[in-house]
């Protein structure tokens, strides 16, 4: 059973190659891919590693919301590489400019070519430009999206800062998927906190493209308790749906009527970052189909796909799950070049979400594959006890911050 | 804890070259996502390399019954069979 598993994961009966012989190659650097590299570098050190990505300094997400209201710096979001290629991994800095599946080959921007005997795509999310009508790039920088962590985390919080107080600050928030999914909401929660300590006539208001999110009782509560005056959701059903921008008038469009920003934070519809398109295992959703067994592409063979950029049933695109996955992908990497069956696997999910800075909660799940599909098991899981006494939200903001402590130290430390 | 310790078990918890044998049984891998392996992790969440596997599975079904309280431990256990446990406890149990 499990051998004929492989067998059919591999696309090709298993070709059995010397023990710890092997070319692994890793493209995009973020939770899942840096993983995925120094797990298989550390299962199995005869391999050769090798890890592709463009920015030689990593920006993470988690935790970013919090450098919007002030709290923490961009800085303590970054990081480097060098202790990944300390650990014997190979680190270029580069882009991928082609992936010829057939001759198991990578062309990167530098002029170098790569071959491998399994790749790792691990692309992240990319905005999708066509998604929403009036936004693009000149746009996100009047109307910063700030979806991924760097210049663009920084450019909100200035435009935060220099708002006067009085002033409406819009979120949009895309239908699913996206990136992180209890995200927006923990970002308006924080913002709120933000203005109602510093700029106490003002708003955040949510236009959201749905009826329903991640924590939602949890997150509502909290507002009722915390951000009365301060914070408005609009679902899908109250005509919360943005269906276009206007940058040069701050002007968002729902269905329903016109909203006049004094900040605008629009996170916009996305897809698999661009590397998937390159490697062609992107399917017409703009996301990736995988084996939840190995992580391999079901489009491309000796391709896996790690992280946000997945269809990876239940689990949601988190930090958390892209690390636990890579960690999954990278066994069974090590297990096909060594011409083994890969084992069936379990995984875990936990996402934290601060609704004040010391106020956490924390939705979480345990994953195993089911005919084909990561899906979570029955009697697990869930997210934090509604009514809970303070100190256990307090407990719970003290644990998303040392998660983000140890995750970022196992992948980058 | 030596330099080259604290970098193997930062992957995947392996002894280098003893791939498939020691590799963690299912669900293992995830704890360090939370559970720290390095030396450096400022977290209040206690590490799980080398606790005796008595202590780690008597502690993941206290979880699992309620009756040990947690945040979120009691939602994660209730995902794991007793044998899933007690396999994930010995292998912590001897990584050390």
């Amino acid at each position: 059973m499990l051998a004929a598993m492989g067998a059919t994961a591999a696309g090709l009966p298993l070709p059995a190659l010397a023990q710890g012989t092997g070319r692994v190659l890793v493209l995009g650097g973020g939770f899942a891919g840096a993983t995925v590299a120094r797990t298989v570098k550390a299962a199995e050190p005869r391999l050769k590693v090798s890890l592709v990505e463009t920015n030689p300094t990593f920006t993470a997400c988690p935790m970013s919301n919090l450098v919007i209201g002030g709290w923490r710096e961009l800085s303590a979001q970054q990081f480097g590489y060098e202790r990944i290629r300390a650990s014997g991994i190979e680190v270029a800095f580069a882009t991928a400019t082609s992936v010829d599946a057939d001759a198991r080959r990578v062309k990167l921007d530098s002029g170098a070519t790569l071959a491998y005997d399994r790749l790792v795509v691990a692309p992240g999310v990319e905005i999708n430009w066509q998604g929403l009508p009036g936004y693009d790039e000149a746009a996100a920088e009047i109307m910063p999206h700030a979806w991924k962590a760097g210049a663009q985390t920084l450019l909100l919080r200035r435009q935060l800062e220099a708002m006067e107080d009085g002033g409406l600050v819009v979120i949009s928030v895309p239908a699913n998927p996206f990136r992180c999914p209890p995200g927006p909401y923990e970002r308006a929660s924080l913002i709120a906190n933000y203005l109602k300590a510093r700029k106490p006539k003002s708003k955040v208001i949510i236009l959201d493209a749905k009826d329903a999110f991640s924590k939602q009782r949890l997150f509502q509560e909290a507002w009722r308790q915390l951000y009365p005056e301060h914070l408005e959701w609009v679902a899908l059903s109250n005509g919360g749906k943005v269906t276009s921008v206007e940058p040069g008038q701050l002007r968002l469009t729902t269905e329903f009527q016109e909203y006049r920003a004094a900040v605008a934070n629009v996170i916009p519809p996305q897809r698999a970052g661009r590397l998937a398109e390159l490697a062609g295992i992107a399917d017409q959703t703009g996301w990736c189909p995988i084996d939840p067994v190995t992580f391999e592409s079901r489009r491309v063979p000796h391709v896996h796909v790690v992280g946000d950029a997945t269809i990876a049933g239940g689990m949601p695109k988190s930090a958390f799950s892209a690390n636990a996955q890579a960690k999954v992908c990278a066994a069974a990497i090590v297990r096909l070049l060594a011409g083994e069956a890969p084992a069936r696997p379990k995984l875990i999910n936990t996402c934290y979400s601060l609704v004040a800075p010391d106020y956490g909660i924390s939705v979480a799940g345990v994953y195993e594959p089911v005919n084909g599909v990561l899906s979570e098991v029955a009697g697990a899981g869930g997210v934090s006890p509604a009514a809970a006494p303070r100190a256990e939200r307090a407990a719970e903001a003290a644990y998303a911050e040392g998660w983000f402590n140890t995750i970022t130290a196992e992948v980058f430390g | 804890m030596s330099r080259t310790r604290v970098l193997v078990v930062a992957g995947l918890l392996l002894t280098p070259g003893a791939a498939a044998s020691a590799e963690p049984p299912p669900g293992a891998a995830s704890c360090s996502g939370c559970h720290p392996v390095g030396a450096n992790a400022n977290t209040p969440v206690p590490r799980l390399l080398g606790r005796g596997a008595g202590e780690l599975t008597a502690a993941m079904e206290a979880f699992k019954s309620g009756q040990k309280p947690s945040t979120v431990m009691g939602r994660i256990a209730k995902g794991f069979t007793a044998p899933e446990i007690a396999a994930i406890a010995e292998w912590y149990a001897a990584q050390h």
